[in-house]
């Protein structure tokens, strides 16, 4: 709890309608967008300019009170999870574009301006932001910063840390952190790098300057059905060994397949294993020559159908099942629990094979959605919390597939963030000499740990109890550490 | 083979004696100053993995550039920052080190958009592994990405896992004549229009522009942008990338004339600071041939959104890179106090004082 005095020095650095202590307006802010995890915060405070957000930094840098940053809060890792005795910082009232400069190719926004506002903002020009997470007509820069978030064009185009050039943020202190340059590198460390997919750990962004890209002339989408995943899985590899890098490589399975085209009637077919969407965009004439290398290559690969979109509204509709695949998964089932880990796309018919066995031994479904060309997948793993145990099965069904990914090479998280959900799986892909130095990373920037405090990065007696529930052959993960 | 850095660093970090990192010795003159006994990287040497399919390569940080680029040559793929060589045994390690990319960066990115996963061995002689071998990763701070560019003084990098990419099927080279405002504006013009670019630079009134991709792609481009095609031009961009024209060399000391990279935000104006300069990335660097005071450089690049960097020639009090905020020198020294708490690697090859 927060005491009656801090919270009166709260209200004193911001207008009324700016701190929020009532529980009735504080129950929205009780989860992100992962709402299996819930609690409702002490106090919400929403800054309207960067000089409310340093005072309010100050205040509890003085006070020793933890501060959570939250932008729109779609996040699906409960980084933005309220923690109790901190203050939830919301950003959503800086949301606005200060600066698009077509000839430079950027755009200079608040932290709360949505990532889709971006891209619209600059079509006038001809360009558009490229990152794009699924939830882009929701979520916002701030948080696709913190979560250095993706989206199907990643493989071609980036993450966020390379589609932004410059950040205005604030440490613990209150001191202004001007990181990244309005050219194409910074002096020293690359901080900009650090910042990006910090999880609100380091600092509080309040401006972001984004890159710009030219609008691809034309793009076009081949979807392609396979009898067998192991086949998909390979024409993958195939097509970037022919020397084509899609924009979007993305891959069903029977499951989603079905699920989506009950849901939007996409015209999938229905009677295979696997289907690709495979999408080339780039001047006109460079489209048509890889559209035909693709399905040259689908073709070799074994597919059993191939169709090329012919119009935009064709195309379209080819990526809306896939759009919509994961509302379309959640009809299935009460709920869904959508893991992140990413791996080496080789190693693909090997996991989705573990993945059926084990779904068949905890006894709940997965649908799996695939971002193929990065090797990021998704399996929605579909339970109904309100049975007993169900959740907790969900739970520790996806850990296993987290812990699966980094046995094969891969990680525990593609694109979604670490947050809460995902902490203790970071004891089984970073040893204690390395986690420690993530602590001392965040204590280079926030020595008192006030900044979301127990998130990303698990305490190290934590990997201990964790590790003490994961004894496999005998062997402890961390024998140097006190068991308690 | 690792055990033998991991013991030189660990009594180096027990007695505070400080090392050189040092690969094939290509970037020696890039820095500030350092001293310390040598600690070479070479016989950490040797491709990992390369799954072309993958579009990963990973290789200990003593391989030359040439072997990789070489491997890669084989699959038609490439290390799309195009890292200079300048003459040298340039080595992987040291290409990330410095965090240098070549005339491609502008338009397919820089060496820290493509570092997957390092591993390193701190300053107290702690290996260490960050990252990994996928392209999507975002468990735990970027560590890897905070290699890039530190100059070895958070660590020695033994081990780098790469994105690579396809070679383009075509490439062309197009001149226009074209004063240094002009220039300026039609390479930023360029660039916010779907165009394959892949390399700009400007210099003596010469706009030269490498186009690259897809063979109907290239000659759609050409076909629009007019110009004259510079036939051969894959030396042009090589000695470019290697500094190896008469206009990057080391000036006699008595000249007092240095070789100054000034990034800027690409779009701004011809600099008033003398006619030796060289364009590059599209606008973003400004290579300039200067006898002014290292402030006043400083102070102008700081004042077009970037910074300054004395290439090569004499160190100046301030140190070679652009002297930062008080806030984020702090937060350098902080992390240089984490990874090497003695201070004993690379000491001073960054900033002065650490």
């Amino acid at each position: 709890m927060l005491s009656p005095v801090f919270l009166s020095q709260l209200r004193r650095l911001l207008p009324p309608h700016s701190v929020l202590f009532e529980r009735e307006d504080l129950m929205p802010f009780e989860s992100d967008g992962l709402s299996a995890y819930r609690n409702v915060p002490d106090v919400v405070v929403l800054p309207e300019n960067e000089a409310q957000v340093a005072a309010i930094l100050q205040l509890c840098h003085a006070e020793k009170v933890a501060v959570v940053a939250r932008g729109a809060g779609t996040g699906l890792a409960a980084g933005a999870l309220p923690i109790d005795g901190a203050v939830l910082l919301v950003l959503s009232k800086l949301n606005q574009i200060k600066d698009i400069d077509p000839l430079a190719r950027t755009a200079t926004v608040q932290p709360g301006v949505r990532n889709l506002a971006i891209s619209e903002a600059a079509a006038a020009h001809g360009l558009y932001y490229a990152p794009d997470p699924s939830s882009q007509i929701a979520c916002s820069i701030g948080g696709n910063v913190a979560e250095n978030s993706g989206g199907v064009h990643c493989l071609k185009y980036g993450l966020t840390v390379h589609n932004i050039l410059k950040l205005r943020a604030f440490a613990i202190t209150g001191e202004l952190l001007e990181i990244g340059s309005d050219t194409l590198d910074a002096a020293g460390y690359d901080l900009l790098a650090l910042m990006t997919g910090s999880e609100g750990m380091l600092a509080v962004i309040t401006e972001v300057t984004v890159k710009l890209l030219p609008r691809p002339q034309r793009a076009q989408v081949v979807l392609a059905a396979f009898d067998d995943v192991a086949k998909a899985g390979a024409a993958v590899g195939n097509i970037i060994a022919a020397g084509v890098i899609p924009a979007g490589l993305e891959m069903m399975d029977r499951l989603a397949i079905q699920a989506a085209e009950a849901f939007v009637h996409a015209g999938y077919p229905l009677d295979c294993e696997a289907l690709l969407l495979c999408e080339v965009d780039g001047v006109n004439e460079e489209v048509s020559d890889d559209i035909f290398t693709v399905r040259e290559v689908l073709t070799a690969s074994g597919a059993t159908e191939i169709r090329t979109a012919e119009s935009e509204e064709q195309r379209l509709r080819f990526w809306a099942g896939r759009k919509a695949a994961f509302p379309a998964v959640g009809r299935l089932a009460p709920d869904y629990y959508c893991m992140d880990g990413t791996i080496p796309r080789a190693q693909l018919p090997h996991v989705l094979q573990r993945i059926s066995e084990m779904s068949a031994e905890c006894g709940l479904a997965v649908a799996n959605v695939f971002h193929a060309g990065d090797g990021n997948l998704h399996p929605l793993i579909l339970f109904d919390a309100n049975q007993p145990g169900e959740l907790h099965k969900a739970e520790s069904f996806g850990g296993k597939i987290l812990e699966l990914c980094v046995a094969v090479g891969g990680t525990i998280t593609g694109e979604h963030g670490v947050g809460l959900e995902k902490i203790n799986q970071m004891c089984a892909q970073f040893s204690t000499p390395e986690l420690v130095r993530f602590h001392e990373v965040k204590a280079a920037f926030d020595p008192h740990r006030l900044l979301n405090p127990g998130k990303a990065v698990p305490e190290l007696h934590r990997c201990a109890e964790w590790g003490a529930m994961h004894i496999s052959g005998g062997q402890l993960p961390h024998p140097e550490l006190p068991r308690f | 083979m690792l055990s033998e850095f991991t013991e030189r660093i660990r009594a180096a970090h027990a007695n505070g004696s400080p090392l050189v990192i040092q690969g094939g010795g290509s970037k020696t003159f890039y820095g500030n100053p350092d001293e310390g006994e040598v600690l070479g990287t070479r016989t950490l040497s040797g491709v990992v993995d390369y799954q072309p399919k993958e579009l990963v390569l990973t290789a200990r940080a003593g391989t030359s550039l040439a072997e990789i680029e070489a491997l890669l040559a084989e699959q038609n793929q490439m290390l799309a920052f195009e890292p200079p060589h300048f003459g040298g045994a340039a080595t992987l390690g040291g290409c990330v080190a410095s965090g240098l990319s070549g005339p491609r960066r502008p338009y397919a990115g820089a060496v820290r958009d493509f570092v997957l996963g390092v591993r390193i061995i701190d300053g107290t002689g702690q290996p260490l592994r960050f990252g990994g071998q996928v392209i999507k990763n975002v468990a735990g701070y970027d560590v890897s990405r905070l290699m890039v560019g530190a100059l070895g003084t958070l660590g020695l990098i033994t081990e780098v896992s790469l994105k690579v990419l396809p070679q383009p099927a075509a490439e062309t080279t197009l001149q226009f004549e074209l004063d240094e405002a002009a220039a300026i504006e039609k390479m930023n013009r360029m660039a916010g229009q779907p165009l394959p670019l892949s390399a700009t630079s400007w210099h003596a009134g010469l706009l030269t522009v490498r186009l690259s991709g897809a063979t109907s792609a290239v000659q759609a481009a050409q076909a629009r942008l007019g110009g004259e095609v510079l036939k051969d031009a894959a030396p042009f961009w090589l000695r470019l990338r290697d500094h190896a024209t008469p206009f990057f060399e080391v000036r006699p000391a008595a000249s007092n004339q240095q070789l100054w990279r000034l990034a800027v935000k690409p779009t701004t104006p011809p600099l008033k600071l003398g006619d030796a300069q060289w364009i590059e990335w599209g606008g973003a660097v400004r290579w300039l041939v200067s006898d002014l005071p290292a402030a006043a450089l400083f102070a102008a690049a700081t004042g077009c959104g970037g910074h300054a960097t004395l290439f090569r020639g004499k160190a100046p009090a301030e140190g070679v890179f652009n002297p930062l905020t008080p806030a984020l020198l702090t937060l350098h020294r902080n992390l240089k106090q984490r990874f090497d708490p003695r201070g004993i690697l690379n000491r001073g090859r960054l900033y002065p004082d650490f």
